[in-house]
């Protein structure tokens, strides 16, 4: 493993700079209470300090790690407190999300490659709905749907949805498009129907596309999730406790909901490369 | 009705935007059954397009050709011929034998036949044993005989051959038209052949169709004196040298400079 020098090496220096910049930044609030109290503190006395506050501008990373530890297995997971309880909620909206997003990206870019109609009336939407801001659009569709009577996790799935489809109908239609020349060719030689082209040429061709675009689309169904969260903030998930967090002025909370984000998303996008290596045994990498 | 492909005043022309290209021009050809024919010419001379319009890949834009008696299309759709291309196009996601089996599960033959064929062409071409290789195991010689047994697989009798061994190096190349020749004597099949090499055409062909550029034309059909049992050694005998030094005369004649 000699890739495990290099990965240390960085997050030595990340850690280093993060330390730093704890001490840089809530060295302020230290010498306001000093100057408050009239006492005079000199720097070896504050760095320890800054290290230790309640609720410091940045955390210094064994805070977090407390926090962290603290939250996710000194609580029991049904507690409301528990970072692995609001964990599940943003993962099963992720993966909910992302199940249908895959689906519905699977089927408009089969639509798109099989009917010029649909490339060119449905192609330009796909790409129109990306540019709306999710952050704008995601309270609005969940009030909408809240007002529907449709359940939490549903209003919450959508956002997932509505982000993670997109890098897999694009990914997916250039796959179908992948085979060249002479791989349409030999079909034709054969007299292959429009099905078999597909089951057997097209298909299996845009697998590694389709395999790349869910690992972009799995991180966007995270992110979705998320956001959607902070507007449903009353049923919980990562999302909620960023949101609390900063309302409450909790940094280590928000730093700790943070980090349970980045290593859900750390966890799936391997989880879709072993089902891709499944998918495609044998091939060359 | 010996004739396996039948081309009378056949012509294309490709639109393009630099204007109209005559890849072929009044092109009339007999072959017959159990003919090998090879095509040579420099490139653009239409010897690949003319393989196309066999396999109804292209469609002519003048011109009557039948195949096995009817039109391109119908042949095409009664799995007339096999057709091998320059590259050997392996599906990289299947083994070698699911790359031979692939007609065969197109035309929708029963499971046992299937891997009963499979076994036996890939037998024709000595890769058995190299059923459950993947294309990227392979050497590049071995990938091309593997596509030339999944032209065999559904025992067309008529095989379109587009410069198969192009790619491949002069050794392999001797060793390949070799083995192709005696997969040609055991299987009895008609044979139209592409190529750019002069000996490949002459230690191959029954036939040898010269053709030329700017319009894509026949300049001279030879019959080739030589028996149809060859050993390599025939290439240095002096009716094969005197066949290639007439192909070399046809092609000099048919290569025009003034442009």
């Amino acid at each position: 493993m000699n890739r495990a020098f290099p990965i240390a090496t960085v997050t030595a220096a990340i850690i280093a700079i993060w330390y730093l910049g704890a001490v840089f930044m809530n060295a302020a609030w230290e010498l306001d209470q000093a100057a408050r109290a009239g006492a005079e503190i000199s720097f070896a006395e504050i760095i320890p300090r800054t290290m230790a506050q309640e609720r410091p501008i940045l955390p210094a990373p064994h805070q977090v790690a407390v926090e962290l530890w603290d939250s996710v297995a000194e609580k029991k997971i049904t507690s409301k407190r528990s970072l692995v309880h609001h964990g599940w909620i943003t993962l099963s909206a992720t993966l909910l999300g992302f199940a249908f997003g895959t689906t519905l990206g699977v089927i408009l870019a089969i639509a798109i490659v099989s009917s010029r109609v649909m490339d060119i009336s449905v192609m330009p939407w796909v790409i129109a709905s990306q540019m709306v801001p999710i952050l704008a659009i995601a309270p609005m569709m969940i009030v909408v749907m809240n007002a529907a009577d449709l359940d939490g996790i549903v209003a919450k799935a959508s956002i997932s949805m509505y982000l993670s489809f997109f890098p897999v109908v694009v990914g997916m239609v250039k796959g179908l498009r992948s085979p060249d020349a002479l791989h349409l060719d030999l079909m034709r030689t054969y007299s292959a129907s429009g099905a078999q082209g597909f089951l057997k040429l097209r298909l299996p061709a845009s697998l590694p596309y389709l395999f790349t675009s869910m690992k972009v689309g799995v991180a966007a169904s995270l992110v979705g999730a998320i956001v959607a969260e902070m507007t449903l903030s009353q049923d919980g998930g990562l999302g909620a406790r960023l949101l609390n967090g900063s309302y409450y002025g909790q940094t280590m909370m928000i730093w700790a909901a943070l980090i349970a984000s980045a290593a859900l998303a750390g966890g799936l996008i391997p989880l879709i490369g072993a089902v891709q290596k499944l998918a495609m045994r044998g091939r060359p990498a | 009705m010996g004739s396996v492909v039948s081309a009378t005043g056949l012509s294309l022309t490709f639109e393009t935007d630099d204007g109209p290209v005559n890849a072929l021009s009044d092109v009339s050809l007999e072959v017959q059954k159990g003919d090998f024919v090879s095509f040579i010419g420099p490139s653009g001379c239409g010897k690949t397009t003319f393989l196309r319009v066999i396999a109804d890949l292209e469609q002519p834009t003048g011109g009557e050709i039948t195949v096995n008696g009817v039109p391109p299309e119908t042949a095409r759709e009664a799995r007339a011929y096999g057709y091998v291309f320059q590259a050997a196009g392996l599906y990289p996601w299947r083994t070698i034998g699911a790359n031979v089996r692939l007609p065969l599960e197109i035309i929708g033959m029963s499971k046992v036949e299937q891997a009963e064929r499979v076994a036996r062409v890939l037998e024709l071409v000595e890769l058995g044993g190299f059923e459950k290789k993947y294309p990227w195991q392979l050497s590049g010689g071995m990938q091309q005989r593997a596509s030339i047994a999944r032209a065999l697989a559904f025992d067309a009798d008529l095989l379109l051959m587009d410069e198969p061994f192009g790619a491949l190096d002069e050794i392999v190349r001797d060793h390949l038209n070799e083995q192709l020749l005696a997969l040609w004597a055991r299987t009895q099949k008609t044979i139209c052949f592409v190529t750019h090499s002069i000996p490949e055409a002459v230690y191959l062909s029954t036939r040898i169709v010269v053709m030329s550029p700017r319009p894509g034309r026949i300049i001279d059909v030879i019959e080739s004196p030589l028996p149809r049992e060859r050993p390599l050694d025939i290439r240095e005998s002096p009716e094969f040298l005197e066949v290639a030094h007439r192909v070399r005369e046809g092609l000099r004649a048919g290569h025009s400079y003034e442009d």
